[in-house]
């Protein structure tokens, strides 16, 4: 409307208020998914696979239902029939209760459910399981050597959009072509390539997946999770167990943690199950060892990528060949990190074969940026080693090759505005790499990487309360500080004090669809739903002075709080006062917005690593980081800046430490967090942060969201940093001590 | 869980008759640490959970320049290296116990208890053993003393019979001119487990040029807790210098026998003996110069 008045500036935009959920969080208070109480709770546990691939020959669990205590027990038996045979639906219900086949250590294969969960889990030890053991694939080069043992036997390999009539281990290989790579390589001067491997990581958040299902007589079903989305949530339960969504109602608890791996549903089906049989609510809650066995992980597997370029520094050619594991079913992030494996660079001549192969591991999940860092952990260090070998400096070569709004990405769009040429003067200008790095054995290490924006639907409403605050109501299940950085956007919308609004996370039933908090969408949509609720809210409230004034609606103002009206300087009034006359003028006012934004735009970040290694232990300590990202603009700077350096500590574990460690068996023999090794406090320094604002046009205040992108550049800029310490270029992850000595022994 | 009785007897003859009578099901508790865990996950599985840390004998900590330190069973380790002589006497105990777990889990876990846990990996062990420490372990009616390098039998095991407990832990007074020290080697700086661990004693002649006695033992490398014998032999009376510690190094490398697991591969297990008893070895040195 062209009678508002913009402020100048934001008021509530940029500030760092407390979160509203802090307090409860840190005392204690806040309801998690294990702490779901309701009367008649009984507890469920999982039976789980302990071999990496078998065929089930026979499930006998009479005695498990005679042992006192046990109420209820399920197996894929009690899940719908599958008659079409549809594959996606049928792969979605294997990985919930293993039908025919089990595809991994800790594959569910039976739930029980009794009146606690001690018992529960003893019945587990009671159900008879008769297997046929059968050979496992265990990587990506195994799983697509055609003589590997095939893991699912009536699926067919697509390749570049058709279905073939190859029975494999590869379930889909695809190619992205931009140019003619082989001329730009013949117009190289110096060609450098190389193949890097990563190993299976896990999220690590905090809080195990807990969940309470309770299937009521009349057939509806509510679910108590943690979840990053409740209504995918819901559309999963409803796909799973083929009732309609009409039937269910998933009510989001709060979530210790998530970063893709509380996307998935596990075993809330099971819970229901349980819960149709037994007729109370059933509670399941994962130990550790089931969250990083039977949960999704973030694939291992190769980055072989490579790089043409002129001596001037100018790059001719670019190519890759990306294989994920996906686990035990499709989906592995290949495709995404296909995208992102050559994103932020400018080169005509481009070539991308990605495959998604079928291992015997857990189903991969989302975990920050899928995809992106086992790319760039490929991309980064071939572009330091050319930076290197023209002697031209590592942040100058990439300003070089930066790509610009307008450039193509490999799979044809043009990217929009971006920040990745601000991002990398913002490295170059940094405190840290103005400062020369001095001492034998240390390095330093840069890198930069991409993610995008998702989009997706968002819904919020508002309502008006008569003391001028408002309630803002939401679907986006908060981790990160997102009911702040919501609510700030409503209140600026608003004009109205940050204290003023009140956010409530609510269940499926109760706001429209909202897509799962992850994507680094939920500032970006939900801010976006809540500013258009707040606009409806403000429109409504002109409507309602114009009225209570007889004055014409668009004679109205709203600005810095107060509604006056230009055909009578007189009449003023403020948010406050005309929220405290509403029941008088017509009843209550609430707003709503809702939104399915497109060609959002993405994120960049970049790291500095300035590390050192003991050269004999081969531990490396980080002597210095700083992480820069591109937010758009930031809401709440605070919750930025705890993204970036949360993304940074995790890329610090992946690149150092974490690893699936599997024995011969297919067993993972590190499944707690003892031995899993993530970075403690200790392990880390201090995280210095740049925020680059680069506003995106396509949201009203200019948000990037940020959560992801940060995962990205810390692995190549740690492996950077370690070259230049070390002398020798790091090819598999994690470059543990053991690793780095074998590395530093290797000529000697 | 499986569910299981729990006992906290008050004085040691109950407990001894509790263990006479149920030993074989029985598992004793100090701070729970390990056992709670093990149950947890249904690796162990007793009957009984005998809590010992009401027993008065168990909780004596004293110390006596004569006799030296006397640690009972069920002392946490939080008192332990809080305590002003074990500080000023033994810094190798402290060096040990103050890398055990994290705050809470000290506020807790024993010396006693990582000793009858008896992990290969155990940090307090490879201490204990080049202190010369003893364990006193009672029955009904019978008390015997064990050199603690001979407790453990393998990982998970050692001498201790179903009727029997360990009371307390008995290391001798400190000697003039010498020190020990405990360090591990962990990818992390906290809350992990010993890649490898190394525990050193050193006596030097009054000039501190020579080398009168050693004692070198390992975590980690092998099924228990290892004494490396081979270097006592070789450094007595050897001079201090590099390449005598070196040398000793090399001994340790070759007397570890260590496997391959998620913690690390067995070269670099064999690696690592090398650096960290040279670098403890040199820590102990620093100790006595240091006093």
């Amino acid at each position: 409307m062209t009678n508002i008045k913009e402020p100048k500036k934001y008021e509530v935009i940029g500030t760092r208020p407390l979160r509203p959920d802090g307090t409860d969080k840190v005392t204690g208070r806040a309801i998690y998914g294990g702490d779901f109480e309701m009367t008649g709770l009984i507890h469920g546990k999982i039976l789980r696979s302990p071999h990496p691939h078998a065929r089930i020959k026979s499930i006998n669990y009479d005695k498990a239902l005679e042992l006192e205590g046990v109420i209820a027990v399920v197996t894929a038996d009690d899940l719908p029939v599958n008659p079409d045979g549809n594959i996606s639906i049928g792969y979605s219900r294997g990985n919930i209760l293993a039908k025919d086949k089990v595809l991994y250590v800790g594959h569910a294969i039976a739930g029980v459910a009794a009146i606690d969960p001690h018992i529960a889990e003893e019945a587990l030890d009671l159900i008879e399981v008769d297997y046929e053991l059968l050979s496992a694939v265990m990587n990506v080069e195994e799983a697509m050597d055609s003589s590997s043992e095939i893991i699912h036997e009536n699926s067919f390999m697509k390749e570049f959009g058709e279905m073939t009539v190859t029975n494999n281990n590869i379930d889909e290989h695809f190619q992205h072509k931009m140019g003619n790579i082989d001329k730009g390589f013949e117009n190289a001067d110096l060609i450098v390539e190389g193949k890097y491997s990563t190993v299976m990581v896990h999220q690590g958040y905090i809080e195990p997946q807990a969940a309470t299902a309770l299937w009521r007589t009349d057939g509806s079903l509510t679910v108590w999770n943690s979840t990053q989305g409740s209504f995918p949530d819901r559309d999963e339960l409803s796909n799973i167990l083929d009732i309609p969504i009409s039937k269910i109602k998933v009510v989001p608890l709060e979530i210790g943690g998530g970063f893709g791996g509380k996307i998935p549903i596990y075993q809330e089906p099971v819970a229901a199950l349980l819960s149709k049989k037994a007729g109370n609510p059933v509670k399941i809650i994962m130990s550790r060892k089931e969250v990083f066995e039977s949960t999704g992980p973030t694939p291992g597997g190769y980055t072989w990528v490579k790089i043409g370029v002129k001596n001037d520094g100018k790059i001719t050619a670019m190519q890759s060949e990306l294989a994920f594991e996906a686990g035990a079913y499709p989906g592995s992030p290949v495709g995404m990190g296909s995208l992102c494996v050559f994103a932020a660079y400018k080169c005509d001549n481009q070539l991308v074969d990605g495959y998604d192969v079928i291992v015997n591991k857990p189903k991969t999940a989302a975990y920050r940026a899928p995809g992106s860092p086992n790319a760039a952990f490929g991309t980064e260090q071939v572009i330091d080693e050319i930076s290197q070998k023209l002697g031209i400096d590592p942040i100058d070569f990439r300003m070089m090759n930066a790509i610009s709004e307008g450039d193509r990405r490999v799979d044809g769009p043009k990217f929009p505005v971006n920040g990745l040429k601000q991002v990398l003067e913002s490295m170059k200008n940094s405190p840290q790499y103005q400062k020369k790095l001095k001492g034998s054995n240390k390095g330093r290490g840069i890198a930069v990487g991409y993610w995008f924006n998702v989009g997706l639907q968002s819904s919020c409403s508002i309502t008006v309360n008569t003391d001028g605050t408002v309630n803002l109501i939401e679907g986006s299940t908060d981790i990160g500080g997102s009911r702040a950085s919501i609510a700030m956007q409503a209140a600026e919308t608003l004009q109205i004090p940050y204290d003023s609004v009140n956010p409530s996370i609510v269940d499926t039933n109760t706001v429209g669809y909202t897509a799962v908090t992850g994507g680094s969408r939920t500032t970006f949509s939900t801010g976006y739903a809540a500013h258009l609720a707040a606009e409806d809210v403000r429109d409504q409230m002109i409507k309602r002075a114009s009225e209570m004034w007889g004055v014409p609606n668009d004679s109205v103002v709203y600005s810095k709080g107060q509604f006056s009206s230009d055909a009578d300087p007189e009449l003023s009034m403020s948010f406050k006062e005309l929220a405290s006359q509403l029941e008088n003028t017509g009843g209550s006012i609430a707003g709503k917005g809702s939104i399915n934004p497109k060609k959002v735009g993405g994120s960049f970040a970049g790291s500095i690593c300035d590390l050192e290694i003991d050269p004999d232990t081969g531990k490396s300590t980080i002597l210095d980081f700083t992480a820069i990202q591109d937010a758009g603009k930031a809401i709440h700077p605070s919750y930025v800046e705890g993204q970036m350096q949360g993304g940074s500590a995790q890329g610090i574990g992946w690149a150092l430490n974490e690893e699936y460690f599997y024995d011969q068996n297919g067993i993972m023999n590190n499944s707690s967090l003892l031995d899993y090794r993530m970075p403690t406090s200790l392990d880390l320094p201090d995280i210095n942060t740049i925020i680059v604002e680069v506003p995106d046009p396509t949201h009203p205040y200019g948000v990037r969201g940020v959560g992801e992108a940060n995962i990205v550049p810390p692995i190549p800029a740690i492996a950077n940093a370690m070259k230049r310490a070390s002398g020798k270029r790091f090819y598999n992850l994690p470059m543990n001590p053991p690793a780095v000595i074998s590395k530093l022994n290797q000529d000697l | 869980m499986k569910y299981v009785d729990y006992e906290r007897p008050t004085s040691l003859k109950s407990a001894l008759d509790i263990l006479s009578e149920k030993g074989d099901v029985t598992k004793i508790m100090a701070g729970g640490t390990d056992i709670l865990v093990k149950l947890r996950v249904r690796s162990e599985q007793p009957d009984l959970l005998m809590d010992s840390k009401e027993i008065p004998e168990l909780n004596e900590l004293s110390f006596n320049h004569d006799t030296g330190l006397t640690i009972g069973a069920a002392v946490p380790l939080y008192k332990l290296y809080a305590d002003a002589d074990v500080k000023k006497y033994y810094p190798a105990l402290v060096d040990s116990t103050t890398i055990i777990g994290g705050i809470p889990i000290q506020g807790r876990a024993t010396v006693g208890g990582n000793l009858c846990n008896s992990a290969p990996s155990a940090d307090s062990i490879p201490t204990l053993i080049v202190l010369g420490a003893t364990a006193s372990i009672q029955s009904s009616g019978k008390l015997r003393e064990v050199p603690v390098s001979e407790f453990c039998t393998g990982p998970g095991s050692n001498v201790l019979k179903s009727n029997e407990m360990l009371v307390t832990i008995n290391v001798p007074a400190p000697a003039d001119n010498s020190a020990a020290h405990y360090m591990r080697f962990i990818p992390r700086n906290e809350m992990d487990i010993a890649v490898v661990g190394v525990g050193s004693y050193v006596k030097l002649n009054a000039s501190g040029d020579k080398f009168e006695s050693v004692n070198v033992s390992l975590a980690s490398v092998a099924p228990t807790p290892l004494n490396v014998t081979e270097i006592s032999k070789f450094l007595s009376g050897k001079d201090v210098n590099d390449e005598n510690i070196e040398k000793a190094g090399q001994l340790a490398k070759e007397a570890s026998k260590p496997i391959s697991d998620m913690r690390g591969t067995a070269e670099y297990r064999q690696h690592l003996c090398s650096v960290l008893t040279k670098r403890s070895i040199n820590k102990s040195i620093e100790r006595i110069k240091g006093a």
